[in-house]
């Protein structure tokens, strides 16, 4: 094991159940939380807000030259997802051919294995997203 | 009893090998395979899916049927023989991902396949002495079974929660019961990546034995007759043991096969029993009854007398239910399936 | 504010240079731009590196010092500062020269940047690349340095219909222009059909439409106008712009154009005077063939959407509307995070001195400089002046 855990450890709210905040002057949402607004600034007020996780592809690629700790996984697809409540955040796009992928395609959010400490290190966990059944 | 089940929810990987895929890699006649068995294919966890994940998913579809914030549930259980840690539990990780720590107790139990049941009755029992409101017990596997190993045809992935409480119950739990020995049929040494088995002993002293006797027990407790009881879901290791003591103890097949999932998803473990309940609670309407009998290697096995009220109505079908996870599907070679398995090591 | 030229550049041939060791690079290029301003080593000042990354990649922090004392300054104690903006620290470095002599603290400063890449694995090398992102909310989720510019590409595409014909066409540019460069990593020429048909980094991206993974340092001697009248051909730096933005594409309000490039060239373009269309040679970033693209519509010199629809064209070809990239660019010259900034100057001094050989844009009177930090949170943009 060679990573500290706290780094991790931190992010877990935001990361399992996808925990952003709001700035309750503007109404601006933001993905990953924000302490500060940067619109507000130090006018701004800062609170807690779950997010839905449903939202649509804004732009994706498919990776084939995967990061470390992803070798196994290629290929994959990185995506910024546009959510319903207004912030991008990117993810992977998990359980589905890469060329089934398209802009503006509906997405869920998923709970998954993100990397890991190696084998006996810390498993990190979080969210990816998957295809959604399209809305008719 | 007060407590009962107020809702329900299963997840099944999307990845399937068939029994013939794997026994082509072994030189077995595939029919001989699928006949002894009965079955077809069985559920394989994706690359980035453990029981961690999979208990999650379970979890999340259980919420989305009812509203219950989260932060009341005040235990989460999570039976498993393929926890991702040997130290440190499956059911914080469920508590945090769902919402409802930090203001809960947490466990979680190992009974070979019996560990989801298990966790059922230790959520009854809270709710019913009133020191919690609600109480989740997950049953959920990525089991394991060696290359080569018969049991590499049936050991699967899937998880199912079963959300316990006192109100809106969908089924009330008339009464559970357990009957629980010492044999060793199937076990997995500490450190230790495969199970194993004690071959054909694992039936008639093991399966059957337990099985028949908590569903007889039960049965005799409550003074009712198969004849009464509309649906009847066991352990399913594969499709022939279940069907088999079904017919042992009499119940016909439009009893039994409602609740028989393995033969299209493989043994899902500590999940096995839970998916087919969940199965029958698709399907079934107010004032039916079931009787649900899990069994875990080791041995034992969980009884439980159900009766399903009018509320079912209102929440199956907000998430998704075994047909839909039935229809959502991706078949691996088995080149694929070891790569996903994580059975092909990496320098 | 006073004036700032530059008047001496040296570079190491940029590539896998396994024989040379980080503290070597920087040696020589310093050597080269001593040598090329003529001046005396006792003459500088004041000592400025862009580094990347040393401390994951030679496990060496404290460059600054390291490289002063290599370079033969450690008896003059000059003061020597590391700078690290992602691959625009060269470019950062340039900024930090350029505002001692122009605030009027020194006359004489030493710019530079140096990046050792091959001391690791390539692998590890991708993985240092990808920290120039968000590390937390996106490397964390496996996206690699290649696939945040290939975001971009994907919505480029959707948003104006841009080609992957386009986008190959230049890198089929750059390596055209970085064979006529005897600094360039890659000497040689590609077809289309090659860059299409190789293999896929990240889609829409491909292998030749990435930038070379290269060892190199580069450097320039800056100086006052005062100084500036000693030397043989001084090059104004008449205008320099550097902005910052939001370090993570999912946090900007579009992933088509960086607002870093808009709002550092307007700021260069407002100091110098000098209006997009007046720019005859510019070394923009190009890390992958889309930010060429982006970039070259952002720096003003086409429409937003158009820069593939011009490249297409041959606009930012030698005797195009624009030359871009006449080094070969990131994509061929090659991309040594640290020094790219630097290298991209000492491109357009030769251009705009006319020392730029087979590569040479006829009469170049005004030159820029266009260097990224990541997938665009820094940029530093610089506008270089032949003096009448």
């Amino acid at each position: 094991m060679t990573e500290g855990v706290a780094r991790f450890w931190r992010e877990i709210p935001h990361r399992y159940r996808l925990l952003g905040s709001k700035c309750d002057s503007c109404g601006r949402v933001f993905f990953p939380p924000r302490v500060l607004c940067p619109e507000c600034r130090r006018k701004g007020n800062i609170s807690r807000v779950a997010l839905s996780g449903k939202g649509k592809i804004y732009s994706y690629t498919i990776v084939k030259d995967g990061a470390n700790g992803f070798e196994r996984q290629v290929p994959y697809v990185i995506a910024l997802i546009k959510l319903e409540e207004g912030p991008l955040v990117a993810g992977q796009i998990v359980d589905c051919s890469p060329d089934e992928v398209e802009v503006g395609k509906p997405v869920e959010l998923v709970f998954r294995r993100v990397s890991e400490d190696g084998e006996e290190g810390i498993i990190y966990y979080g969210y990816k997203f998957r295809l959604a059944e399209e809305e008719n | 009893m007060k407590a009962g089940i107020v809702s329900y929810g299963i997840y099944i990987p999307m990845y399937r090998i068939t029994a013939r895929e794997i026994a082509k890699i072994w030189g077995k006649d595939p029919k001989e395979i699928e006949n002894g068995l009965l079955i077809k294919e069985k559920s394989v966890p994706g690359i980035d899916e453990d029981t961690v994940t999979i208990s999650v998913e379970a979890a999340r579809n259980c919420i989305k049927r009812v509203r219950v914030d989260p932060s009341e549930i005040g235990a989460i259980f999570v039976g498993s023989e393929s926890h991702p840690y040997a130290v440190k539990p499956t059911a914080t990780i469920v508590g945090e991902a769902i919402g409802a720590t930090p203001e809960m107790t947490a466990a979680d139990y190992e009974f070979a396949c019996k560990a989801g049941t298990a966790g059922i009755q230790t959520s009854l029992g809270l709710v019913n002495s009133g020191m919690i409101k609600y109480g989740l017990a997950i049953g959920a596997d990525t089991a394991q079974g060696a290359p080569g190993d018969p049991l590499e045809y049936s050991a699967s992935a899937g998880g199912a929660a079963f959300l316990i409480g006192s109100k809106d119950k969908i089924a009330e739990v008339l009464d559970t019961y357990s009957f629980t020995t010492d044999t060793p049929d199937f076990w997995r040494r500490e450190g230790k990546a495969y199970p194993r088995h004690a071959g054909r002993f694992t039936g008639a002293p093991a399966y059957f034995k337990h099985i028949i006797s908590a569903s007889r027990g039960i049965m005799e407790r409550n003074s009712i007759e198969p004849k009464e009881i509309d649906y009847v879901v066991f352990h399913q290791p594969n499709g022939k043991f279940p069907m088999r003591a079904a017919k042992l103890l009499g119940f016909e097949k439009e009893q039994y096969l409602p609740g028989i999932v393995v033969t299209q998803i493989g043994n899902t473990y500590s999940a096995s029993s839970l998916i087919g309940l969940s199965a029958v609670l698709d399907v079934c309407n107010g004032g039916e009854k079931v009787l649900l009998t899990s069994f875990g290697s080791g041995a034992g096995s969980d009884s439980f007398l159900l009766e399903v009220t009018d509320k079912i109505v209102e929440i199956k079908d907000k998430a998704p239910k075994f047909s839909e996870f039935i229809r959502r599907k991706k078949y691996l070679s088995y080149g694929e399936y070891l790569k996903l398995s994580g059975k092909i090591k990496l320098s | 504010m006073r004036k700032v030229y530059v008047v001496g550049v040296g570079m190491t041939k940029f590539g896998e240079l396994w024989e040379r060791s980080f503290r070597d690079l920087f040696v020589e290029a310093g050597i080269r731009a001593i040598e090329d301003a003529g001046v005396d080593g006792k003459e500088i000042e004041a000592l400025y590196i862009g580094n990347m990354s040393a401390g994951l990649l030679v496990k060496q922090e404290h460059v600054a010092s390291l490289i002063a004392d290599h370079s033969g300054l450690a008896s003059l104690h000059i003061p020597a500062t590391r700078v690290e903006g992602g691959d625009a620290s060269g470019a950062l470095a340039l900024v930090q020269g350029f505002s001692s002599i122009a605030s009027g603290m020194y006359d004489v400063v030493v710019v530079g940047g140096v990046e050792k890449m091959s001391d690791v694995m390539a692998e590890k090398a991708s993985e240092v690349l990808a920290t120039t992102l968000d590390q937390e909310w996106e490397a964390f989720f496996g996206m690699t340095y290649a696939s945040a510019y290939a975001l971009m590409a994907k919505r480029h595409m959707h948003e104006f219909g841009t080609t992957e014909e386009q986008m190959a066409l230049v890198s089929v540019k750059n390596h055209s222009n970085g064979s006529k460069n005897p600094m360039a990593h890659f000497r040689f020429e590609v077809s289309l059909e090659k860059v299409l048909s190789s293999p896929i980094v990240s889609y829409p991206i491909k292998l030749l439409e990435s930038h070379a993974v290269s060892d190199g340092a580069s450097a320039l001697v800056l100086c006052s106008e005062k100084k500036a009248k000693e030397f043989e051909s001084p090059v104004e730096i008449s205008g320099i712009g550097q902005a910052s933005d939001y370090i993570a594409l999912h946090d900007r309000d579009n992933i088509v154009s960086m607002a870093s490039t808009i709002e550092a060239s307007k700021r260069a373009y407002e100091m110098s005077g000098v209006k997009p269309e007046e720019v005859d040679v510019a070394e923009v970033h190009d890390c992958f063939t889309i930010s060429e693209i982006i970039a070259i519509e952002d720096l003003g010199f086409f429409k937003k959407g158009k820069g593939g629809q011009a490249t297409e064209d041959g606009d930012t070809e030698i005797g195009g509307k624009v030359a871009i990239n006449t080094s070969g660019g990131l994509k061929a010259r090659g991309h040594a995070p640290g020094a790219t900034g630097i290298a991209q100057v000492c491109e357009i001094v030769l251009q705009l001195r006319g020392e730029a050989e087979k590569r040479q844009v006829d009469n170049a009177e005004i030159g820029l400089t266009h260097n990224l930090g990541g997938s665009g949170g820094t940029c530093v943009v610089s506008i270089l002046r032949r003096r009448r």
